[in-house]
């Protein structure tokens, strides 16, 4: 079974060995690979009941949740790497989803859908209309993807966040191979991106310990 | 020191060809939460497939509130197939045929373990209300000593439903150590009022019955108490909407209704039959005391209030199980756990299987779950080299 492209690109980023969290896991795919390849003590959220019932028959540690309510449970730096895949323009508040990601992990890893993308950007112009192109194929009033935005817009709110952009991957038109961002313009070429991103030395993080309401 | 023996039954063997299992009686005192010290004291249990070697293939299940050690083998009492019968046994998810599995009946039941309707040794009577009120940690506490006795460091997986998963919890929050594995399956950290209340109903009902008699009733239960307690309890074990489905208002061997009180519909009788059925099984006592060792059942007030801190030192995987009709356990409380676990980062999966048939679903035919416990626990003995 061979792993989305850009899946297989964050597992290419994540050490052996480390203790994972994917924040919106879906079927499982990701972590099954990185239990296998890589060792990882591997964890998943998932929004999905189907995808967490899923998950578990096939051995993997997910329990069912919801990134903008449940991330607040978890204790701070509890885990090497937290991942959040094509998922944040679906939360509802993803400043406060990233906060919770940076303040989690040690390292976060972030790939969204980039609104920047030309096709994007000329779909508006030409059609007048909002936007539908293969890596965004909803219409406006039935779309889950509420807070879109564009790989300059995300550097931005993680730069504000306090976080150190460690890598950006953009993935390119097909969106099978990742390239290395440089300064061609990735927010306009490139369909979507992966963020590698930490926050060390950034907030002053308490112990691990419990906070309040979290029994 | 413990000696083990064939267990003693309240009632005749209906079914010589049953198992009856083993006793184990403890001279060592079992000190209990209320104070007090049970001694001697007898854990009645019942142990499918074999032991391993290393002897790291051992799955303790725990019973809910009326269930006992006859989980995957017909009960000698009534003939009927083990209460898990659907989830254990040869190359079932609890499969005999891998695992070691134990199942003890909990002590304050009445299947052989020491209860209320056992002799107290300084009267030579039965115990009735002399017998102290156990907790969910005492039940859990005397498990602990079976499976030392039994020669077992560390239990691969302790499981069970309702009752059966406060256990579960309590064993991992006393012997983090020990449990490898937890899966407590449509349960609570807690008892909560609503479901106080109910049990509340049903010990006033037993006592309310004449021949309750304080709990001195020798061999003549409160029977008809008893029944009506089951029967009350039995509405929540069910969904409206199973119970809907299953009864409606279809009428009791008549056409038409009778203008008077007998069992005009057929859910009446359904209820009654439960009810009946339970007496010839059950104690009237032992109800009331493993009905309170539910009650006091709150895992966080031993800690501060703070759920998470009873699992500050387990190192087990779990995997929590709710229904999504189960009103009595609600997803929420399970839930409860299940944030609690991860404020430790503690490796925990929560599945809410969907179901109509309430908190009974745990112990029926539901093949979400069936296949949700097969997968943790084929990933438990992957990780623990068991063939």
């Amino acid at each position: 079974m061979s792993l989305r492209p850009d899946l297989a690109a964050i597992a290419e980023m994540i050490e052996a060995d480390s203790r994972v969290l994917d924040v919106g896991c879906g079927d499982g795919a990701l972590l099954e690979h990185l239990k296998r390849t890589r060792n990882v003590d591997g964890r998943g959220i998932e929004l999905s009941q189907q995808n967490v019932n899923h998950c578990v028959a096939r051995g993997l540690s997910v329990l069912q949740g919801d990134a903008d309510t449940d991330l607040a449970d978890y204790p701070s730096q509890a885990f090497d790497v937290v991942i959040l895949s094509q998922t944040i323009q679906a939360t509802r508040a993803p400043a406060k989803v990233l906060e919770d990601l940076l303040r989690i992990g040690r390292r976060t890893i972030v790939s969204f859908p980039n609104f920047g993308h030309w096709r994007v950007r000329l779909s508006l112009l030409f059609n007048g209309r909002m936007p539908r192109t293969h890596a965004l194929d909803y219409a406006w009033y039935d779309t889950p993807n509420i807070h879109l935005c564009t790989i300059r817009d995300f550097t931005q709110m993680a730069t504000q966040a306090g976080a150190t952009i460690e890598k950006t991957l953009a993935l390119d038109a097909n969106g099978t191979k990742p390239v290395q961002a440089d300064a061609f313009g990735p927010n306009l070429m490139a369909e979507g991106a992966i963020f590698l991103m930490n926050r060390r030395g950034g907030a002053a993080w308490g112990p691990i310990a419990h906070r309040a309401g979290s029994s | 020191m413990a000696q083990t023996a064939n267990p003693t039954f309240l009632r005749p063997v209906c079914e010589p060809e049953a198992d009856p299992g083993k006793a184990i009686t403890f001279s060592t005192p079992l000190a209990l939460d209320c104070g007090r010290t049970l001694s001697p004291f007898t854990i009645a249990y019942m142990t499918y497939g074999t032991l391993n070697a290393a002897r790291s293939n051992a799955i303790l299940i725990c019973h809910a509130l009326t269930g006992d050690q006859f989980a995957a083998s017909r009960h000698p009492l009534t003939g009927k197939p083990g209460w898990w019968d659907i989830m254990v046994g040869p190359g079932k998810p609890i499969d005999t045929d891998r695992f070691f599995v134990i199942c003890t009946n909990v002590i304050g039941g009445c299947m052989g373990s020491t209860g209320p309707a056992s002799i107290n040794p300084a009267t030579g009577k039965s115990y009735g209300l002399d017998f102290p009120v156990v907790t969910i940690g005492d039940m859990v506490r005397a498990q602990a000593m079976l499976i030392d006795a039994l020669g077992i460091e560390k239990l691969l997986c302790v499981t069970g439903g309702s009752m059966g998963g406060m256990q579960v919890l309590q064993w991992a929050a006393s012997y983090p150590e020990r449990v490898v594995n937890a899966m407590p399956i449509a349960t609570a950290a807690r008892h909560s009022a609503q479901n106080i209340a109910f049990h509340e109903v049903g010990r006033q009902a037993i006592m309310a019955d004449p021949d309750w008699k304080n709990g001195d009733y020798g061999t003549a239960q409160p029977g008809k108490g008893l029944a009506v307690a089951r029967m009350a309890a039995h509405i929540t074990y069910l969904s409206e909407a199973a119970l809907q489905r299953k009864f409606g208002r279809e009428l009791q061997d008549r056409d038409q209704i009778s203008f008077g009180f007998g069992a005009d519909f057929q859910v009446e009788s359904y209820l009654h039959h439960q009810g009946m059925t339970f007496v010839d099984r059950f104690d009237a006592n032992s109800y009331l005391y493993i009905t309170r060792a539910m009650d006091y059942f709150d895992l966080a007030s031993d800690y501060n209030g703070v759920l998470a801190d009873a699992f500050r030192n387990t190192k087990a995987r779990f995997c929590l199980i709710s229904f999504t009709s189960d009103w009595l356990f609600p997803t929420p409380e399970n839930k409860r756990i299940a944030h609690a676990l991860n404020a430790t980062a503690a490796n925990v999966s929560f599945v809410e299987i969907e179901s109509d048939k309430g908190h009974d679903a745990f112990l029926l035919d539901e093949p979400e779950m069936l296949q949700t416990v097969r997968g943790f626990l084929n990933a438990a003995a992957n990780a623990n080299g068991i063939a």
